[in-house]
This record gives C-alpha cells, sequence and structure tokens, in this order.
C-alpha cells in the first residue's frame, strides 16, 4: 500500500517545499521508494529545491493530459537511489488540474511500487492546495511560530477535516502532525517568540518535529540539495528526527532550548 | 521604557501577546465554522410551515442539506410532495 502524506500549511514562505524536499530525501534515505510531487502549478519550485531543474521535461499537468507517461516525467532524483520527483506544470493555466487526473497519477504509482508519495502543497486555501490534500493518508502541517502561520495552519486544518476523501467517504480521518519551522529558540528564550508548546496547545495537533531557524537552509537551496543531504547541520539532523518519528520511532526533541554562547564563542565569533 | 531598562535592553515580551490574541481567535474561528449550520433545523420547520399552507407534507419529507464546494456554500433543500390522487 502507498501511503500519501502531504505537507501543507496554508501560509505561504513557512518551509514547505524545504520540508518536502527534506522529508521525502529522508523516506528515500531509508530505503523506501518515495515520489515526491509539486502541486503549485504555475509556479514551481520545488525541482529548484532538489535540484533537477534542468532535468524538466515533462510535468504533473503533461502526464494528467495524457501527452506523456508518468514514467517519463518522474525525475530520478541524484542523491538517492529511489526517489522520484514530479514537478509541476510551469504554464498552464490552474484548472489544469482535476480531481480525476490527481487520482490516476496516484493509482498509477501505486501500481509501480511506490511506498510514500508526498504531495508538495502550494499556499493558499485554493483549487491546488484542496487537491494535494484530497488524497492524503497523513498532513504535515508545517507552521512558523508567528500569528498568521498558526492561524492559516488552523484552517488548513478545518480543510483536511473536512474536504480530503477520507473525510468525504466518512473513513478514518487523515493523521495529522504538526511541524514547527524556524524556530529560535532564543527568541522563545527572549519571550519574543511564540514556543512549539504554545503552537500545539493552540492547534491541538501532535508534534512531529520542531526545525531550527538555520542559515544551513539557503545554503541547501542555493545548492539545489534538500537540506537533510547538509551532514552535520542542525537542520538535517531534525529533519532526520522527523522521519523517525515518521516512521515510529522515539526520539527526543533536539535544538529546541537556547544555550548560551560560552565567552570564547561570543568573543570570537563562532561559525 | 524607564531609563534603566533602555540601558540594559531589556526587550518587550510578545510571544504572550501572540499566545492570547491566537487562542481567542482560533477558538472563535473553530466555533463560527460550526454555527453557521446552526439555523438549519429552523429553516427545515419555517420551510414546512409554508409549504404545509399549500400541500400536506411532513417534517421527514423536507431535507434540508448544507455542502461545502471549493469556495462555496451549497444549501440543498429537498422536499418529497405526496402523491397526487388524480386520474
Amino acid at each position: 500500500m502507498t501511503r500519501v502524506v502531504v505537507v501543507t500549511s496554508g501560509k505561504g514562505g513557512v518551509g514547505k517545499t524545504t520540508t518536502s524536499a527534506a522529508f521525502a530525501s529522508g523516506l528515500a534515505l531509508r530505503g523506501f521508494k518515495t515520489a515526491v510531487i509539486d502541486f503549485d502549478v504555475g509556479l514551481r519550485n520545488l525541482d529548484l529545491i532538489m535540484g533537477c531543474e534542468r532535468r524538466v521535461v515533462y510535468d504533473l499537468v503533461n502526464v494528467i493530459n495524457g501527452e506523456a507517461k508518468l514514467n517519463q516525467a518522474l525525475i530520478k532524483d541524484k542523491h538517492c537511489e529511489n526517489l522520484f520527483i514530479l514537478p509541476a506544470s510551469q504554464t498552464r493555466d490552474k484548472d489544469a488540474l482535476t480531481e480525476e487526473g490527481v487520482e490516476k497519477v496516484l493509482k498509477e504509482l501505486e501500481h509501480m511500487g511506490f511506498d510514500y508519495v508526498v504531495c508538495d502543497s502550494p499556499a493558499g486555501i485554493e483549487r491546488g492546495a484542496v487537491l494535494a490534500l484530497t488524497f492524503a493518508d497523513e498532513a504535515i502541517v508545517t507552521t512558523n511560530p508567528e500569528v498568521s502561520s498558526v492561524r492559516d495552519s488552523d484552517r488548513i486544518l478545518g480543510i483536511l477535516q473536512s474536504k480530503s476523501r477520507r473525510a468525504a467517504e466518512g473513513q478514518e480521518p487523515i493523521k495529522e502532525h504538526l511541524l514547527v519551522t524556524r524556530y529560535s529558540p532564543k527568541r522563545v528564550d527572549d519571550g519574543e517568540m511564540l514556543s512549539f508548546k504554545d503552537v500545539q496547545e493552540l492547534l491541538r495537533v501532535p508534534l512531529i518535529g520542531v526545525i531550527p531557524e538555520s542559515e544551513s537552509v539557503l545554503h541547501a537551496s542555493n545548492q539545489g540539495t534538500p537540506a537533510i543531504h547538509l551532514k552535520g547541520t542542525d537542520v538535517a539532523e531534525a529533519y532526520t528526527d522527523v522521519v523517525a518519528r515518521f516512521l515510529g520511532e522515539d526520539r527526543p526533541l533536539r535544538f529546541v532550548e537556547y544555550v548560551k554562547p560560552g565567552l570564547m564563542k561570543r568573543l570570537f565569533g563562532g561559525k | 521604557m524607564s531609563f534603566l531598562a533602555k540601558l540594559f535592553g531589556e526587550k518587550k515580551k510578545t510571544a504572550a501577546i501572540a499566545k492570547n490574541r491566537l487562542s481567542v481567535l482560533i477558538a472563535h474561528e473553530r466555533s463560527g465554522a460550526a454555527a453557521s449550520a446552526d439555523f438549519l433545523p429552523a429553516l427545515q420547520r419555517e420551510l414546512l410551515e409554508v409549504i404545509s399552507k399549500y400541500v400536506s407534507v411532513d417534517l421527514d419529507d423536507i431535507k434540508v442539506h448544507l455542502d461545502k464546494q471549493d469556495n462555496c456554500d451549497v444549501l440543498e433543500v429537498n422536499i418529497v410532495l405526496p402523491e397526487q390522487k388524480s386520474s
């Protein structure tokens, strides 16, 4: 059985694509055959984050319209053997995505023996975002510790509970996970930022992880390398933990406590 | 801000304000979504009153259902009229 996981948030710029890329790569690193689909028709970016932008020939809409076969459109990842990327269309109008079309693609991925399909949702609550979550079995709700992001995540949770196929057919509801991203323990410590506990208390969704705000994310996207591959960085470690927890392992939270820099570090600035 | 606070750069603690505002807002928005469908039973009763002026129908013959499609709410009203005894 293929598990479909949507990475969603409502608000833009909170780290959905970064998370989709890192999470899908993490599943592939654990040996699962994984596909990651960009649902942001018109504004595709997953290809850039995954570093495969120059290898895009066909896209999701081509497959839906029957202009290309699914395995022609799937791009093999350069870092992981069993990871494939299905890019979004860049030019077409948003009506090109249909529920039937998406369902067909997901069924075909299941036939091809994929263990996981990660759907990278566009921002907003429009068609693309709804279609990305329609067939989901699990959802990773990406939230920044900030008022507008928390509110939008709450809206998206409402949509997950009302518009998904599981909700419509009265099946077991989508398994929701809260992922707090761009977290700054120092600012939380200073009382300037909502803590992950605050966010979880407000949204009432089980926490799957906290990703610290980090310069590494920009380095990763600059190079087109998913952040999970940046060995030794806190972001890569945090995403590795998220994947482990997703697979049912018990991992304590890391990078959530503020550690005061030592005297030497303050004097000489350690980077 | 006092002089001393300025001197030592005491920062405003705004996270607590954010949490308070959000907890009020989210509670309001969650209840709002459910409350919008609260008028359905009343609508059903009043429809019955109007329709039964002209034909005899039961409360069970009137089905009122509120559905959401994309960005609009669809109100579906289904009324089963009694069989005509003509012809």
